[in-house]
């Protein structure tokens, strides 16, 4: 196959436009879904089966279909309900970009909840018994010594959830949104060069990604002094 | 001395505590009096722990109450329902008075050694944070390990997270002191460090109340022990009485154990 480099930098070009409409995409579920998954997971650790059953529930049903299947169903199932259509929320719910932010949103926070409860199970019992024998408790408890040990957990899995997220967002493209996926499937559709425009879409969801591991390390490193070997934090 | 008159700093009547149909504690009563410094012994699965920790509500007794310095702790003992305090703000002030060091040190693992000593003084007790870190260097210093105030708890050995767990629950400024089994987690050669601390503290007139395995520890430094056995108080007495001239059958038999 000849190589045609003019090709490459106009597709590339042409890609780079769509990655604000991605990261939007990534990030405005990934901050709507964080709240939620927070929401489940604290239902998941309550002790009360009511709470607990709902929210297993929705990560069992979350977890156990395709992203496609779910954007799909948001994007053409809700028009059908007359009391959606009628409601204020109409305005967003028919508009692809508000429908691909509620289906990335309500899956990443089926599978956030459950790193999030992870990280809380994996406080060490004793440290928290500790807190409780100092007079800590409730909110205090939770924001100094809970959070803080449960987010070193967190953090690993979680930055894998935001790289599959960034990727994930390429479903966007099949509900009409013209984010870097779409541009691509776009310009194939006029130039038939396939290998050539996926292979730069590729390049730039990997350059994002790139960036998006390296602050997850930044921060693993950055909130975890004491792992670090003891001479490094010595002023 | 111990002032027989003055109001106990810890005083328990009749603790009941079940797990399950499981009675564990059969209605303990004791009296901790100002500076007294209490050993408490008692093979494994007696009671011991539990009844240390109905003191600070990390276990809430079925029945019986406790009064710190006086202040009895507000109980929902209703049968039939899990126990709990009734005021949360309360147990939560008397807990700050009675400082618990653990048998696995519990150390925040996310703070430096001064971080946990400071943490319980500025944000539950919202003392000023400049005087808390003062005291706090000063306490690691009495400990011994103040060149070790900017480390991790992870890089102190087992005996050196033990100093400063008391040290943190001593920054707290307790009147009570409770230890569930200080040295039991250490290896031999660092329980003398953990006990001379504790000595010191002792000697200081401070009350305290020490489960603990350690039987020349408990004979030297306590004014008085208690024998626990199946949740019960079986022996109990000044040390210097119940070693030489044990009444119960069981407690020689613990102390002969103990000591071969
Ligand atoms: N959370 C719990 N749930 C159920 N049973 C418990 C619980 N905690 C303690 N027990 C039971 O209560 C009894 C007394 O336990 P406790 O820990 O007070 O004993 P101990 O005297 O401190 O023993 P050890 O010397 O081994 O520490 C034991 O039979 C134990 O199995
Ligand atoms: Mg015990």
């Amino acid at each position: 196959m000849p190589f045609d480099l003019p090709f490459l930098a106009e597709s590339f070009a042409a890609l780079l436009r769509g990655i604000p409409l991605t990261l939007q995409l990534a990030a405005l579920s990934v901050i709507a879904g964080g709240f939620l998954a927070f929401a489940l997971a604290f239902m998941r650790i309550s002790g009360k089966w009511w709470l607990d059953a709902p929210a297993q529930f929705y990560i069992f049903v979350f977890r156990g279909t395709p992203l496609l299947v779910q954007i799909y169903i948001i994007y053409y199932g809700l028009s059908q309900f007359p009391m959606l259509r009628h409601s204020l929320l109409w305005p967003f719910l028919r508009e692809a970009y508000w429908c691909a932010v509620l289906a990335l949103a309500f899956n990443t926070a089926a599978y956030s909840a459950e790193i999030i409860r992870g990280g809380l199970l994996s406080v060490p019992a004793g440290q928290i018994e500790a807190a409780r024998a100092c007079g800590m408790s409730g909110h205090l408890l939770f924001r100094r010594i809970v959070m803080p040990l449960a987010l070193r957990q967190m953090l690993p899995g979680y930055s894998n959830e935001i790289i599959l997220m960034v990727k994930s967002t390429a479903l966007a493209s099949t509900i009409t949104l013209l984010e870097i996926t779409g541009i691509a499937a776009k310009l194939i559709s006029v130039s038939y060069r396939t290998v050539e425009v996926f292979v730069c879409a590729g390049a730039i969801y990997l350059a994002i990604n790139f960036l998006v591991a390296r602050l997850f390390a930044w921060l693993e490193y950055t909130v975890s002094p004491e792992t670090r070997r003891p001479e490094e934090h010595h002023a | 001395m111990p002032d027989a008159t003055a109001t106990p700093a810890v005083a328990l009547s009749g603790i009941r505590k079940s797990y399950g149909p499981l009675e564990v504690l059969h209605g303990v009563s004791l009296e901790a009096r100002e500076g007294e410094v209490i050993s408490i012994l008692g093979s494994s699965g007696s009671g011991k722990s539990t009844l240390l920790r109905c003191i600070n509500m990390l276990e809430v007794p079925n029945g019986g109450s406790v009064a710190i310095q006086g202040e009895a702790i507000a109980l929902d003992q209703t049968p039939g329902r899990t126990p709990r305090p009734r005021d949360n703000a309360q147990v939560n002030r008397l807990r700050a008075k009675a400082a618990m060091v653990f048998q696995s040190f519990n150390l925040w693992s996310h703070l430096t050694i001064l971080e946990n000593l400071i943490e319980a003084p500025v944000h539950v007790q919202k003392r000023n944070r400049k005087d808390c870190l003062a005291e706090a260097v000063a306490l690691l210093d009495r400990v011994g390990i103040a060149d070790k105030r900017n480390s991790y708890p992870a890089h102190l050995s087992g005996g050196q997270q033990q100093r400063a767990a008391i040290a943190r629950a001593l920054a707290m400024r307790p009147s009570i002191m409770l230890f569930d089994e200080p040295t039991s987690a250490l290896d031999p050669e660092l329980v003398g460090e953990v006990l001379k601390v504790m000595r010191d503290l002792a000697a200081e007139g401070r009350t305290m109340l020490i489960v603990t395995h350690e039987m020349a520890f408990a004979r030297d430094v306590s004014t008085r022990t208690i024998f626990l056995h199946k949740g019960r108080i079986e022996e109990e007495g000044p040390p210097s009485e119940v070693f030489s001239n044990p009444r119960s059958e069981r407690f020689s038999q613990f102390i002969s154990r103990e000591n071969t």
